[in-house]
């Protein structure tokens, strides 16, 4: 019996075994395919659980070192990191605003309470930080509890289509798993994060002069800018804080019955791919992020006063806005300035009074 | 990126290199094999030993070469977060490591050669190894 040409027994059975590999693809490619793809969601799911317990330890370890319990932490904040919080009815959304806004308070008051709970010890700059810290450490559990979630039904019931698209979207989730760990370091450590580049230049000009608090959580400082009075705005630092925008621009325009002759919007844009980090633009429009409540109640009364609303942004990615504030969002600030002096100096005539808001996450900034 | 998960890159890595060597060594016996079979003059099967040797010893260098670069890639990620400390009046600047507590605009205590306070004007962290651009 010959298989090939040659006729030594080694090359009969290397022929015999090609033959039988073919025949193998052929009926288990698949198979096969579905197996490769359950490997590489493995590793990244096992690299996500490194990552949660990893924060998880991180977050335990600055409660003691800095909120001196006198009982062990660890049952507390696993509680703390299987919190949920349950979004409004949206089949008659109607008023959906303030029912979430309501919902977010809630859930805020409840959180900073739990963390005084856990962390007796610490200051108010503290229990925003800590509160930070375990928000990062809460989202790197949830995105960990899903994945293995899909990765377990997919295991289950050997489908292939619920394995395929956890595949897909894997690389920007662990991108994002990794920026939350990120987070959590800087968060526990208090430092600033390069969504806090709008606060960073709000404080900037608010230094040497008095400023007041606003609700909820902001400050603002009345001061001269380029001839014109400008109300400069950011949350209260430096523990890490985003404040309620929203109802401050709202309370500082009432105030001033709706004189404002311009609204300026200071974020972190997120960049696209291939774009340069701390790049400077401008638009039209409110630019910040979150449930979209602040957006919401912004807008509202800056089209009852009919007040113009734009927005200067500094380019990063979600990962640079989240980890400790890179080197080239940092110089961003006079750039960001300039535009800033000629938006007022074009749109606006000496004497207006105008309102900045440095948007963003105030950690590890002071003002 | 973090102590920990570097940790299990390099246990990963001291197994990859484990298996790395095991293979270069069979491959390099292999070789020896298929040179003894062609001195013999077993043409065929010397043929057959000399290619699986130096693919198997292609592939484990190709391997190593690039836990190598994987290696050094998580070294390089790791960047410290650094506070600008300026004195206003004497325009003095101080760069030191971040210490818990820092944040910008926070007032220190009196600088050395003036009765100015010292304030921090700047924390950020410097990325040494940019990602390398594409030129489009
Ligand atoms: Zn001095």
């Amino acid at each position: 019996m010959a298989f090939a040409p040659g006729t030594d027994i080694v090359s009969q059975i290397i022929y015999a075994a090609s033959l039988m590999l073919f025949v193998v693809f052929m009926l288990y490619g698949q198979r096969i395919q579905f197996y490769v793809m359950i490997r590489e969601v493995e590793n990244s799911l096992r690299k996500l659980k490194v990552i949660k317990e990893k924060g998880r330890k991180t977050a335990i370890e600055t409660i003691k070192e800095i909120g001196k319990p006198e009982t062990d932490p660890t049952s507390k904040v696993d509680r703390y990191l299987e919190y949920f919080t349950i979004s409004p009815q949206s089949m008659d959304p109607a008023g959906i605003v303030y029912k979430l806004d309501h919902i977010l308070d809630v859930r805020d008051n409840r959180l900073k309470d739990e963390v005084k709970l856990i962390a007796p010890a610490s200051d108010e700059v503290q229990v925003f930080n800590l509160e930070n810290t375990l928000e990062a450490a809460m989202a790197l559990n949830f995105i960990y509890r899903i994945v293995r979630h899909f990765y377990i039904q997919g295991k289950k019931t050997l489908n292939m289509y619920i394995i395929l698209q956890l595949q897909m979207i894997l690389p920007l989730v662990m991108k994002e798993a990794e920026a939350y760990a990120n987070a959590l370091e800087a968060f526990a450590f208090g430092q600033p994060i390069g969504d806090g580049v709008g606060p960073l230049i709000a404080a900037r000009l608010m230094q040497g002069y008095e400023t007041r608090r606003v609700p909820k959580d902001c400050v603002v400082a009345t001061l001269p800018f380029e001839g014109r009075t400008a109300l400069v705005l950011k949350a209260r630092g430096p523990g890490g804080n985003v404040g309620k925008p929203g109802d401050a621009v709202k309370e500082l325009i009432e105030e001033n019955k709706g004189k404002i002759a311009m609204v300026i919007m200071i974020d972190a844009g997120l960049k696209l791919e291939g774009e340069k980090v701390g790049e400077v633009a401008e638009g039209i429009g409110a630019a910040i992020g979150g449930p979209g409540v602040d957006a919401f109640k912004i807008e509202e009364v800056v089209v009852k006063y009919k007040i113009p609303l734009n927005a200067i942004i500094v380019r990063e990615d979600i990962g640079d806005a989240v980890s400790p504030m890179r080197k080239e969002i940092a110089d961003s600030v006079d750039n960001v300035l300039e535009r800033m002096r000629n938006v007022v100096n074009e749109r606006t005539k000496e004497g207006d009074k105008i309102i900045i808001v440095g948007v963003g996450n105030t950690i590890g900034v002071g003002q | 990126m973090s102590k920990n998960s570097s940790d299990i890159s390099n246990k990963i890595s001291r197994y990859l290199q484990i298996i790395v060597f095991a293979v270069l060594a069979l491959s390099f016996i292999a070789l020896i094999f298929g040179v003894e079979a062609y001195l013999m003059g077993n043409g065929t099967v010397a043929i057959y030993l000399i290619l699986i040797g130096a693919l198997s010893m292609g592939l484990a260098v190709y391997v190593l070469y690039q836990s190598r670069k994987r290696v050094e890639k998580l070294k390089t990620e790791d960047t410290k977060v650094m506070t600008t400390i300026e004195c206003r009046k004497c325009k003095t600047k101080d760069l030191r490591e971040f210490e818990r507590g820092d944040f910008v605009f926070k007032e220190l205590g009196k600088c050395d050669k003036c009765e100015e306070n010292k304030i921090i004007t700047a924390i950020y962290k410097e990325i040494k190894n940019k990602e390398k651009p594409f030129t489009i």
